[in-house]
């Protein structure tokens, strides 16, 4: 079942179209990246899931039923432009959005007891969020998102703003969660993130979808055929010893070895290449390439531009 | 809980809590209370008689200085000479020489103080030499004197309100302009203190960027009434907090004071809000004191003229109508700009009909039924300060009841209006917003 639906939803800021017919499925127990260039529309998307603003058209289902009021419960959003009230104590602050979010006051409390120890943050419980660290201001608003235990998990560029040592702390938790049946939905352009995290994508440009699907069928479908082959240095280059029609893209030599990568013909199999390379060279290593994710993003965004 | 009494309990603990808000709590009513307090400390501490020797050549004066509560003349025989001698060593004020002169009237005196003599001391000297040589003088072209007293007379004009039902009620101008200008300027200060305070808040909200985790959890009007009612609370807890420490600290010195000294000459120092508490409790101390004067009775029947009952209401309703309406307009003004810096252009709209109101206050005060104040009254936006400056001149009940309806009525369309605005103002950053663009919010969906 699909946590998330979005069906052609379309939304029009006076003047300039945010949204154009875009639909999305999210998938249970899935992290789906939502990418996207700067103001292709991926915040007004996650707006509209988190019911902050209403789309002109189309309709949203959350596990089954129609997107309602209270389905906002089972939402946690962490959003790009986030922050906290400087001048209020972290425990008092960290349990009023608790609360907000529909937890009751005792309930809130146990959970956040959990989290604080979970996070080394409990000595500071009684402190005001201005005279805590940039980190740990971000630990405690990550805590006040995943608090109410939600069903779907929204973060909209999560990485940003945060250090390398928050950063790996949040993707364990992030896939902790997971672990623990919740959905995850990324919005952002760190494309190395994606490739690491996430198992679906949508890709958004311009207020309209022009790519989704799961990321390792979208590598398939993009791949070019192109092999990389390790190999002894030995003043050779294998490229003198294959037929013209594999094409020689690049060849680098670096120290004893050298990398070649060569593009294979249709209607040729990868093992023909390596029957040809090792009757000339001492072959070390040998791997398909795939495009990451970064090309897919540049290329599509392009090609849909042109 | 209702997300909305959260937010109301946040907005509100944290204000009240800080300490700015206990700094006015306690400043607020030590200065309204000295208002009225001082005075009576100083008149019955520091004055201590002083005494004035006489020295009269002429002796036309002597019987005339009689004693008055602070000064006491005390005619002597001395030579001038051995007088001015004596007046370091025996404690006295003053010395107060007038020789003899060729003239049958004289018109000069010589005091000799240690100190330099206050004003009032040369005033009542002035007065009473005046007085006896005026006397003298129509005396001497043939004029009675108990004539020229029966001539004096102290016009003492009352004023009496004919109700719509025929009651008669005596009114007291002066009082009436004290009390409605006091509350005007209460309403329009409370208004712009807390009114500022949810335009700051807002803003707040937007820089911390805390806005968008906020209203992920609830709806954008829930977070501004949240925060508008909270404010309220805050502004009714400090007026309330005033009102009765106010009256703790008068009543306080009441009671060490009582032993000492008549309460009865300075009732006229009472601030309004005194007087909305105490005119019970005054006329009781006028009916136990001694001397019932006719200026006391007056000013008690005064203070006791004012319908406290329909002024607290009133004030209490056009503080949180008004508040309500302003309170709205700030919250979508602060929605709508990046920080404080950036609110003048809105700010002006909103500031002039209450600068205006406040500065109309005075014509209202000279001509409280003229068209002016009718109107001013009347118009939702000057309403609430110029209703509170005409209500203890007595207002026709259909016009309170109308003035009433419309401002509950904007400050219904405004809230609706801010709420618009503020949801789409406060998901709006780095951009520069005009007057246009609002308009261009208030009409979108959502």
């Amino acid at each position: 079942m699909d946590t998330l639906k979005v069906v052609e939803v379309t939304k029009q800021y006076a003047g300039h179209l945010a949204l154009n017919k875009v639909s999305i499925d999210v998938p249970e127990g899935s992290i789906f990246g939502l990418l996207g260039p700067n103001g292709a529309g991926k915040t007004s998307l996650i707006r509209i899931i988190n019911r902050i603003t209403a789309p002109d058209n189309g309709k949203l289902f959350f596990r089954g039923r129609p997107l309602s009021g209270d389905d906002i419960s089972q939402i946690g959003y962490l959003p790009e432009e986030r922050g906290l009230y400087k001048k209020m104590k972290v425990g008092e602050q960290a349990l009023y959005l608790a609360q907000l979010k529909g937890l009751r006051k005792a309930d809130a409390m146990e959970k956040l007891k959990f989290w604080f120890n979970k996070f080394d943050l409990d000595e500071w419980w009684n402190k005001k969020v201005e005279e805590l660290s940039k980190g740990m201001q971000q630990k405690v608003q990550f805590i006040v998102t995943v608090i109410h235990d939600p069903k779907l998990l929204i973060f909209d560029e999560p990485f940003s703003g945060f250090d390398p040592i928050n950063v790996n702390l949040l993707k364990e938790e992030i896939l902790n969660l997971r672990q623990k049946g919740a959905t995850i939905i990324f919005s952002t352009h760190n494309m190395s993130s994606v490739e690491e995290l996430c198992d679906h994508i949508a890709l958004i440009n311009k207020a309209e979808k022009i790519l989704d699907g799961k990321v390792v069928e979208i590598k398939e479908s993009f791949k070019k055929n192109i092999f990389e082959i390790v190999y002894q240095n030995q003043n050779r280059s294998v490229g003198d010893h294959l037929p013209d029609s594999f094409a020689l893209i690049s060849e680098t030599h670096a120290g004893g070895l050298a990398k070649a990568r060569i593009k294979i013909p249709v209607g040729e199999s990868p093992n023909r290449l390596l029957q040809l390379a090792i009757a000339h060279v001492e072959v070390q290593a040998f791997s398909e390439i795939l495009p990451t994710m970064n090309d897919i993003f540049i290329s599509k965004v392009k090609e849909y531009e042109n | 809980m209702n997300k909305t009494l959260i937010i109301i309990k946040r907005e509100y603990l944290s204000r009240v809590r800080k300490k700015t808000f206990l700094i006015m709590t306690i400043l607020g009513p030590i200065l309204m209370a000295s208002i009225w307090v001082i005075p009576i400390y100083l008149a019955n501490v520091s004055d201590e008689q002083k005494v004035i020797q006489v020295l009269d050549e002429t002796t036309l004066f002597q019987k005339q200085f009689k004693n008055t509560g602070e000064l006491k003349f005390i005619p002597t025989t001395m030579d001038i000479e051995t007088a001015k001698n004596n007046l370091s060593t025996s404690g006295n004020y003053a010395l107060l020489y007038i020789p003899k002169t060729q003239l049958n009237v004289p018109t000069t005196a010589i005091l000799y103080s240690g100190h330099q003599p206050s004003l009032d001391v040369k005033g009542h000297i002035k007065e009473v030499m005046q007085k006896e040589i005026e006397s003298l003088k129509l005396e001497s072209s043939g004029i009675d004197p108990e004539i020229l007293k029966s001539i004096k007379t102290n016009i003492n004009l009352n004023t009496i309100k004919i109700g719509e039902n025929g009651s008669e009620t005596k009114s007291f101008t002066e009082v009436s302009m004290v009390v409605g200008i006091f509350s005007g300027i209460l309403i329009y200060f409370f208004i712009f203190m807390f009114g500022a305070q949810v335009m700051r808040g807002v803003i707040e909200e937007k820089t911390n960027r805390i806005i968008e985790v906020i209203i992920s959890s609830v709806k954008p009007f829930q977070l501004m009434m949240g925060k508008i009612v909270g404010i309220a609370l805050v502004g009714l807890t400090q007026f309330l907090l005033w009102v009765f420490l106010t009256f703790s600290i008068v009543t306080a010195f009441q009671l060490s004071m009582a032993g000492e000294s008549k309460l009865t000459n300075t009732d006229k120092m009472f601030s309004p809000q005194e007087k909305i508490l105490n005119a019970e409790q005054l006329k009781e101390f006028s009916e136990k004191s001694a001397e019932k004067d006719d200026m006391n009775v007056q000013i008690i029947e005064a203070i006791s003229s004012i319908n406290y009952a329909v002024m607290v209401g009133s004030f209490l309703f056009f503080f949180l109508a008004g508040y309500l309406l302003y309170a709205a307009l700030f919250a979508a003004i602060g929605s709508a700009v990046d920080s404080e810096a950036d609110t003048q252009q809105f700010m002006l709209p909103v500031t002039i009909p209450l600068i205006l109101s406040i500065v109309m206050a005075q014509f209202v005060i000279s001509n409280p039924d003229g068209p002016v104040a009718f109107w001013f009254s009347i118009i939702p936006l000057t309403s609430p300060v110029i209703m509170m400056v005409r209500i203890p001149f007595g207002v026709p009940f259909w016009e309170l009841i109308l003035s009433m309806s419309l401002l509950v009525a904007t400050f219904l369309a405004a809230t609706w209006m801010a709420a618009k605005i503020y949801r789409t103002g406060i998901l709006m950053y780095g951009k520069k917003v005009n007057y246009v663009e609002l308009w261009k919010w208030l009409r979108y969906k959502q």
